[in-house]
C-alpha cells in the first residue's frame, strides 16, 4: 500500500513564490482569489452581525481556512457531494451556493437555506450537493460515507468530501466509517481539516500520533498531508484523491493542515494560544495573500484587477448582509412544519 | 449408569425444536466434544455435542422430528462395561421423573410468558387465533397462518422487490441469515449488494445508512437488539429525526430502524428493555410496535414506504408465534392507526406490541367475571392515534394501559396525560398504567418474572378501575 506525503509542513513563507502558479490560466488563479476573498469578507461581516446581535448562538468561522475549500472544490465535478461540520460557512460559499440565503439563515430569517430552522450550524443545499452542517462532531463522517454509498449503489460515477477537524479525528465513528468505507471501497475523500485546535485543545496535547492521515493505514487507506495555506496545493491533492475514488480504489485521506485565525467560535477566551502565532501565521502563511503574489509576480492581474475583485466582493456581502436583515422572519407556522415529510424526498 | 442425552436449548427462549439429523446411531463409542446430532430450531441449525463419553445405547427420538421440546430425553448412553439392560432402568425411575419434571417446568413457563389463550410460540400445533376485529383487510380475504418472523421477511422482500433502491444493511442480515432468522434467504434473492453484513459498528453503519438515505436509497437498518441501537442513538437522533427539520423541508432520512425489543428471556439487563417510551419522544421519527403477523407485515410494508424514519420495535418472543396473514399482493396497514382488538363496554384496556399478550389475555379472564375489556392495540406508538383510545374511554370511562417498559416516562404515563386532558369528564377513576417493574431485568427466574408486568395485574387493575 502507498501513503504518501507530498508536502512538508514548512511553509511556503510566501517570501518568493514566483514560479508557482506560471503554468495555470489567469482565470483559473483570479478564481481562486475571488472565491477566498468571498468567503473571508463574508465571515468578517458574519462576525460583525453577531457583534450587532443579529446573529445568535454559536457562530463558527472560517477565516484562514479558505484555501481547503476553495482548492477542493476546484477538484469537484458538478454532481459531487459534500457534508462537514459546524464550520460550514466556507464549504458552502465555495460550492455555490448563495450568499444571501447563508447570511440569512445566520440571522434567522425566511430567506436563509433552512427558512431559518436550522442556524449557523445546520444548514444544507439539495441543489449544491450540499448535505450539512452538521453539529455533532464527528457524525458527518459516517454520513459522508454513507451518501458515498448511495453514490455506488447507484453507480453514478460520484465523489463524496466527508470533511471534519482535527478534533473529529479522534472520535470513535470516524475509525469505524474508515473499516467500513475502505471494506466496501466507497468514493469518499476524508478531509481532515487540521487547523490544529479542537476548540482550546492542540493536537498535541489530545493525541500521541499527531500524524492524522497516517491513522488510515490501519484500514488501508492511502492519504496524504497537505499543506492547507497553499490553495494549488490543495487543488492537486484533491484531484489525486478525486481520481483515485473515481477510479474505484476506495476512499482517500487529506489531512490539510491549516490554520483558523479567529476563535473555535465567537466566544472564544483565545487563552490556548499567543497571539503572536496566530500573527505570524497570518503574516507569513496567509493563503488568499500567497494567491495574490502568484497572481501579482507572476504578472496573471494588476493591482488594478485585484481591486476589481475586492470591490466586487464587498458588494456581493453588502448585499448579503442587507438581505438577511430585511428578510423577515419565519412565520410561527413554519414551528410546525418539516417535522415530517409527506413524499419521499427526491434525489437531484 | 445409563445416562439420557436431553434435548438442549440452545438459545434463551428455545422451547422445542426440530431433531434434523443423527451423527451417530446405536452402538457408536463418543467422547465429549464429539457431535452427536444437527439440531434445528426456529431461529438456526446447531450441531450438539456430547459432554460424557460413552456408548449410545438407544435413540429415542428419530431424526426429522420436529416439536422436539427442551430437556425431552433423545437418547441413553451407556457407561463402559454396561449393555442394552441398562436403558430400561435409564428410561425408568430417574427417566420418568426427569421426565415429568421438564413438563411441569415448560407448563410453568408458558403459563407466564405464553398466555395460553394467545398464539403460544411453543405449540405449533395449536391453531392461530382469529383476528377478533379485522377492518384492515376485506372481509372474505383468504389468510394463510404466518408467523411474524416469516410475515417481516416477506414484508422485506416484497418492497425490495417492488423498489430497488430499498436495501438492508445489519450484523449477520446476509450470510448467516440473521441473528434472529428474520432477514432468512433475502441475500439468495437480492445478493450482496442489497443485503449488506456489516462489522459490529452499530455507531458507524447507522451513520453510513442515514448517509444512503440522505443520498437517494431506502435503508432498512436491522439492529441485532435494540440494545445495541444505544450505540447508534447520536445518528438516529441528531442525524436522521432532525435533518429534514434542520434543513427546511430539503431533506430527510427516508428509512426504517429495526429489530427486537423489549425483554427476550433469561438475558439481564444489557439485554433486556424496551425502549418504546425513550423512541416515542423525538419529535421526526415514527415509531411502530406490531403484535401480530398481520400488522408486522402490513405494517413493515407501510413503514418501509414512508419518507420519514421510522423505528420498528420487534421482540423476539414473538417472532416464532402464528396468526392469520391475508393472502393479498399489496397488504399494507397505515402507520398511526389503532386497532380494537377486542370490543368491550366495562374497560379500556390500551396496549401494544407484545403488552397485547397480558391484555388479551387479561380481558378473557375478566370476561368470565363478567367484565367486558375493549382491548385497543395501538401498533404505532408515534403518531399516536390517541383519538382511538379517547372514543373508546368515552363509551367505557375507565382505562388500564399494558407496556413491559419502565414506569416513569412510560407510554401508559403519556396516555394518562392525554386522557386527563382531552377525557376528563368521562372517566370515572384515574387511569392506571401496567408496566414492567422499576428496575434493571435481573437474570434470576425467579425474579425475572416478577420484573415483568403480568397479566394478573392487569386483571387487578381493572377491578380497581371497575371497582369490582
Amino acid at each position: 500500500m502507498a501513503t504518501r506525503k507530498t508536502s512538508d509542513t514548512g511553509p511556503a513563507k510566501g517570501s518568493n513564490p514566483a514560479p508557482k502558479g506560471s503554468n495555470i490560466p489567469a482565470e483559473e488563479l483570479k478564481h481562486y482569489y475571488r472565491e477566498m476573498l468571498l468567503i473571508r469578507r463574508f465571515e468578517e461581516k458574519a462576525g460583525q452581525l453577531y457583534g450587532m446581535g443579529l446573529i445568535g448562538g454559536f457562530c463558527h468561522l472560517y477565516i484562514g481556512q479558505e484555501a481547503v475549500v476553495v482548492g477542493l472544490e476546484a477538484a469537484a465535478e458538478e454532481g459531487d457531494k459534500r457534508v462537514t461540520s459546524y464550520r460550514d460557512h466556507g464549504h458552502m460559499l465555495a460550492c455555490g451556493m448563495d450568499p444571501k440565503g447563508v447570511m440569512a439563515e445566520l440571522t434567522g430569517r425566511e430567506g436563509g437555506y433552512s427558512k431559518g430552522k436550522g442556524g449557523s450550524m445546520h444548514m444544507f443545499s439539495k441543489e449544491k450537493h450540499f448535505y450539512g452542517g452538521h453539529g455533532i462532531v464527528g457524525a458527518q463522517v459516517p454520513i459522508g460515507a454513507g451518501l458515498a454509498f448511495a453514490d455506488k449503489y447507484l453507480e453514478n460515477g460520484r465523489v463524496t468530501f466527508a470533511y471534519f477537524g482535527d478534533g473529529a479525528a479522534n472520535q470513535g465513528q470516524v475509525y469505524e466509517t474508515y473499516n467500513m468505507a475502505q471494506l466496501w471501497d466507497l468514493p469518499v475523500v476524508f478531509v481532515i481539516e487540521n487547523n490544529q485546535y479542537a476548540m482550546g485543545t492542540s493536537v498535541q496535547r489530545s493525541t500521541k500520533s499527531p500524524s492524522l492521515w497516517e491513522r488510515g493505514a490501519a484500514y488501508g487507506i492511502e492519504g496524504e498531508e497537505v499543506d492547507g495555506m497553499d490553495v494549488l496545493a490543495v487543488k492537486e491533492a484533491g484531484e489525486r484523491a478525486v481520481a483515485h475514488c473515481r477510479e474505484g480504489k476506495g476512499p482517500y485521506i487529506l489531512e490539510i493542515k491549516t490554520y483558523r485565525y479567529r476563535g473555535h467560535s465567537m466566544s472564544d477566551p483565545a487563552k490556548y494560544r499567543s497571539r503572536e502565532e496566530v500573527q505570524k501565521m497570518r503574516e507569513e502563511r496567509d493563503p488568499i495573500e500567497q494567491i495574490r503574489q502568484v497572481l501579482l509576480s507572476g504578472q496573471h492581474a494588476t493591482e488594478e484587477d485585484l481591486k476589481a475583485i475586492d470591490k466586487e466582493i464587498k458588494e456581493i456581502v453588502n448585499e448579503s448582509a442587507e438581505f438577511s436583515k430585511e428578510s423577515p422572519e419565519p412565520a410561527l407556522d413554519e414551528l410546525w412544519t418539516d417535522i415530517y415529510a409527506k413524499e419521499a424526498p427526491q434525489e437531484a | 449408569m445409563a445416562t439420557e442425552i436431553l434435548m438442549p436449548a440452545l438459545s434463551p427462549t428455545m422451547e422445542e425444536g426440530t431433531l434434523a439429523k443423527w451423527l451417530v446411531k446405536e452402538g457408536d463409542t463418543v467422547s465429549s466434544g464429539d457431535i452427536l446430532a444437527e439440531i434445528e430450531t426456529d431461529k438456526a441449525t446447531m450441531e450438539f455435542e456430547a459432554v460424557d463419553e460413552g456408548t449410545v445405547g438407544k435413540i429415542l427420538i428419530e431424526e426429522g422430528t420436529e416439536g422436539v421440546k427442551v430437556n425431552t430425553p433423545i437418547a441413553v448412553l451407556l457407561e463402559e462395561g454396561e449393555d442394552a439392560s441398562a436403558i430400561d432402568s435409564a428410561g425408568g425411575n430417574k427417566g420418568g421423573d426427569a421426565k415429568t419434571e421438564v413438563k411441569e417446568e415448560t407448563k410453568a413457563e408458558e403459563k407466564d410468558t405464553v398466555p395460553a389463550d394467545s398464539p403460544a410460540a411453543s405449540s405449533p400445533a395449536a391453531a392461530a387465533p382469529k383476528p377478533p376485529r379485522t377492518p384492515d383487510w376485506p372481509e372474505g380475504t383468504e389468510t394463510k397462518t404466518t408467523t411474524v418472523r416469516e410475515a417481516l421477511r416477506d414484508a422485506m422482500a416484497e418492497e425490495m422487490r417492488r423498489e430497488d433502491n430499498v436495501f438492508l444493511m445489519g450484523e449477520e442480515v446476509g450470510e448467516y441469515q440473521g441473528a434472529y432468522k428474520i432477514s432468512q434467504g433475502l441475500l439468495d434473492e437480492f445478493g450482496p449488494k442489497r443485503v449488506v453484513d456489516t462489522p459490529i459498528t452499530e455507531h458507524g453503519f447507522t451513520g453510513i445508512a442515514v448517509g444512503a438515505a440522505f443520498g437517494g436509497l431506502r435503508p432498512i437498518v436491522e439492529f441485532m437488539t435494540f440494545n445495541f441501537a444505544l450505540q447508534a442513538m447520536d445518528q438516529i437522533i441528531n442525524s436522521a429525526a432532525k435533518t429534514l427539520y434542520m434543513s427546511g423541508g430539503q431533506m430527510g432520512a427516508p428509512m426504517v430502524f429495526r429489530g427486537p425489543n423489549g425483554a427476550a428471556a433469561r438475558v439481564a439487563a444489557q439485554h433486556s428493555q424496551d425502549f418504546a417510551a425513550w423512541f416515542m419522544q423525538i419529535p421526526g421519527l415514527k415509531v411502530v410496535m406490531p403484535y401480530s403477523a398481520a400488522d408486522a407485515k402490513g405494517l413493515m410494508k407501510s413503514a418501509i414506504r414512508d419518507p420519514n424514519p421510522v423505528i420498528f420495535l420487534e421482540n423476539e418472543i414473538l417472532y416464532g408465534r402464528s396468526f392469520e396473514v391475508p393472502v393479498m399482493e399489496d397488504f399494507t396497514i397505515p402507520l398511526g392507526k389503532a386497532r380494537i382488538a377486542r370490543e368491550g363496554a366495562d374497560v379500556t384496556i390500551v396496549s401494544f406490541g407484545i403488552g397485547m399478550t397480558y391484555a388479551l389475555e387479561a380481558a378473557e379472564k375478566l370476561a368470565e367475571d363478567g367484565i367486558e375489556a375493549e382491548v385497543i392495540d395501538l401498533r404505532t406508538i408515534r403518531p399516536m392515534d390517541t383519538d382511538a383510545i379517547i372514543e373508546s374511554v368515552k363509551k367505557t370511562n375507565r382505562c388500564v394501559t399494558v407496556e413491559e417498559g419502565w414506569p416513569q416516562g412510560s407510554v401508559g404515563g403519556y396516555i394518562s396525560n392525554v386522557l386527563m386532558q382531552e377525557a376528563f369528564d368521562h372517566l370515572d377513576a384515574p387511569v392506571i398504567n401496567c408496566t414492567g417493574k422499576d428496575v434493571p431485568m435481573p437474570y434470576a427466574a425467579n425474579l425475572e418474572k416478577h420484573a415483568l408486568v403480568t397479566t394478573d395485574e392487569v386483571v387487578e387493575a381493572v377491578r380497581k378501575v371497575t371497582y369490582k
